[in-house]
């Protein structure tokens, strides 16, 4: 057989007892990244809007920070649908004819208007900074000053504008936008569940709960990587400054403060309690009524997935970090330690879903077991195997960097609300 | 007002590209066709699977693989034909190596020998597209490249699918498949190809025991039909609510 005439799944799927012919893991890595990305969006712009709309002051500073850092999210939420496809090149197909019985024809609608949201969301909070950068690089010589002026140019769109009446209206436009994108971020992602959840061919994932236990999961994970990111540019910052500019520099710059952390962490957990009892929810109620399918459901989660959903999961993603964030004296460390495993903890739970719910046949009589390639081969094994994921993860942080350098989301003096 | 002879071919000469451009939109149909586009369709295609009559030659396998050009040692495939033992122990076992491609010629069943004094019953049953009256991936296909024909068919656009294996997923009868070539999503169309034109699929073609035949539900009069509608028949996962269209006599309870 040529190389080009593998079947998609073969490599990584491995059959045990009777699956039909034609069934392997096709939804493999990238399908697990493809909801594990998007609820970091969602959930770091759920975070920035509980200080725009919700008025909640102290957590101004992670506010601005995951706004930015959710747009760098943003382009990444699709990557995965890309590196997926089997025709990569015909992406733009589901905006050219949707089929709208379809979930997955609306991805680029809600993608889109997601995206100006939040893409005017920033534009109206930075305005006023990028008329002032303009206005400061102006005779400034050098050609990359007047490559920045250009860009600068781009960003204020002609509306130059900064009297006192001006930058109100940004404001409130700025705060409309953070209300209208509150549900519009829990549509991209619940409507990502709703993917999962509207298949009736697989018992695991049928689940009118799906696209809410997506939601919770995603702002636990959303609010989980803000932290994280927030605390460690800050932490690095603080240690840049105590190196370079001695003592009274680092006043200026307390690192991670401890109370924008301990109430970003009181939502967390809120978030994390809603997340968990509705998926215990869902697997007690799927117990209690054992339908059909739970005799092969049940040997699969209490059986083969036990490791991964009961101990990984659960354990080790869920229990274990909401313990160290309740107990009493907690430091930073200890802090990064749980926000770790809840974003672990959180990538398991779609792992478990997704690969999970492939893990048996379709004839209830067999299992498939998924083995991700690790060294890659061909495109197919680099794309859904461990690099691809890899590049998944790494490219918000590139992108986040990029922005940070027009939109200094990390400035505590900018972008005041 | 003055018209010059350029002017005046020129505004023909515009004035009839106008008009012959929006008419180029509309096409004529031959009788046949003009007959299919109109919504009263006289034919709606199902299939009758008598498993009573299946021995698991796989020659119904090897011929769908041939005439529909799924590479022939690729593990995917259009049709297969399912083995089923239970035994006296009240053990099922089933299988289907290669979608039953090279028959069941040993009573080995994955490595394991089935004594035939232990045997209870054992049978076949050859799978395909339901062709469902309700396809479910039809429904969660994103661009539309799935779709069902007025006669009952659901077939796949090779030039539109953009391979993000929805309907795969949704398929409760695992009938779906990326092919290995073509890189988009494949299954059975009754051998839509060949039906259209008067001949049967491939597969109704290679079967020598008559365990697989193609039916046109509005004709009363197919023998094929009549069985449908006057014998008992059974379908394959009807709790699904896709209306699958592939009939089955002789089915058993432990048939997955």
């Amino acid at each position: 057989m040529s190389q080009d005439a593998i079947v998609h799944g073969v490599e990584w799927t491995v059959k045990e007892l009777f699956v039909y012919p034609n069934e392997f893991i096709y939804w493999s890595i990238q399908i697990v990244m493809y909801p594990y990305m998007t609820g970091l969006v969602a959930g770091a712009f759920v975070l920035s809007s509980l200080y725009h709309v919700f008025g909640q002051k102290d957590l101004k500073e992670i506010a601005q920070f995951s706004l930015v850092f959710s747009l760098a999210l943003l382009p990444v939420a699709a990557l995965p649908l890309l590196l997926h496809l089997q025709q990569p090149l015909r992406a733009m197909e589901p905006l050219l004819t949707p089929h709208f019985t379809s979930a997955i024809a609306a991805f680029g609608i809600v993608f889109t208007v997601y995206g100006l949201i939040v893409v005017s969301e920033i534009w109206f909070i930075y305005r006023e900074y990028f008329v002032h950068q303009l206005e400061a690089l102006r005779g400034v010589p050098g050609f990359w000053n007047a490559q920045r002026r250009i860009a600068y140019t781009v960003l204020t769109y002609g509306a130059r504008d900064v009297s006192e009446e001006a930058v109100i209206v940004d404001h409130k436009a700025a705060k409309i936008l953070a209300a209208i994108g509150i549900p519009v971020a829990c549509f991209l992602h619940g409507y990502a569940g709703f993917i999962f959840g509207s298949v009736k061919a697989n018992a695991l994932w049928m689940s009118p709960l799906m696209p809410v236990i997506f939601i919770m999961s995603a702002v636990v994970s959303g609010i989980a990587l803000c932290m994280l990111t927030y605390i460690v540019i800050m932490e690095w910052q603080a240690f840049r400054k105590r190196r370079q500019g001695g003592a009274q520099a680092a006043g200026d710059l307390k690192g991670a403060e401890k109370e924008i952390i301990s109430k970003a962490s009181r939502y967390l957990l809120g978030f994390l309690i809603a997340a968990i009892s509705l998926e215990l929810l869902d697997l007690i109620f799927r117990g209690y009524t054992a339908m059909k399918s739970w005799d092969i459901l049940r040997s699969v989660m209490y059986g083969k997935d036990f490791i991964n959903i009961f101990v990984l999961q659960y354990t080790l993603g869920n229990l274990v970090p909401f313990v160290l964030l309740i107990l009493p004296g907690r430091t930073i460390k200890r802090t990064v330690v749980a926000l770790l495993l809840v974003l672990f903890g959180v990538f398991m739970m779609r792992w478990n879903v997704v690969i999970g719910g492939q893990a048996f046949s379709l004839s209830f009589a067999g299992y498939m077991h998924y083995h991700i390639p690790v060294i890659p081969h061909s495109l197919e094994t680099f794309k859904e195997g461990v690099f691809g994921a890899l590049t998944v993860i790494a490219t918000p942080f590139v992108l986040f960097w990029l922005i940070n350098k027009f939109v200094p989301s990390l400035r505590r003096d900018i972008g005041e609300v | 007002m003055s018209c010059s002879r350029r002017d005046f071919l020129k505004d023909a000469v515009s004035g009839a590209a106008a008009t012959v451009l929006p008419l180029s939109a509309f096409t004529f149909l031959t009788t046949d066709e003009a007959k299919a586009a109109i919504a009263e369709a006289t034919v709606r295609w199902a299939f009758l699977v008598d498993t009573t009559k299946c021995v698991g030659c796989g020659l119904c396998v090897k011929a769908c693989k041939n005439e529909n050009e799924i590479p022939y040692d690729a593990p995917v495939t259009r049709t297969w034909v399912e083995r089923y033992v239970v035994t006296k122990d009240g053990r099922t076992l089933a299988d289907s190596p290669n979608g039953g491609r090279d028959g069941f010629t040993t009573g080995t069943i994955r490595g394991e020998e089935i004594d035939p004094e232990n045997v209870a019953k054992a049978f076949f049953v050859p799978k395909l597209c339901n062709q469902c009256d309700n396809p479910a991936c039809v429904q969660v296909c994103p661009v539309g490249a799935t779709y069902q024909t007025h006669d009952g068919v659901v077939l796949i656009d090779r030039e539109w699918c953009i391979g993000c294996g929805y309907c795969i997923m949704a398929c409760p009868y695992g009938v779906r498949f990326f092919h290995p070539e073509h890189k988009v999503a494949d299954k059975c169309n009754f051998c839509y190809h060949r039906i259209t034109k008067g001949m049967q699929p491939a597969c109704v073609d290679s079967c020598a025991f008559g365990a697989r035949r193609i039916a046109n539900l509005r004709d009363p009069d197919d023998p094929v039909t009549q069985i449908i509608t006057t014998e008992r028949v059974a379908v394959l996962k009807d709790e699904y609510g896709t209306k699958p269209h592939v009939f089955y006599i002789g089915l058993d309870a432990s048939v997955r």
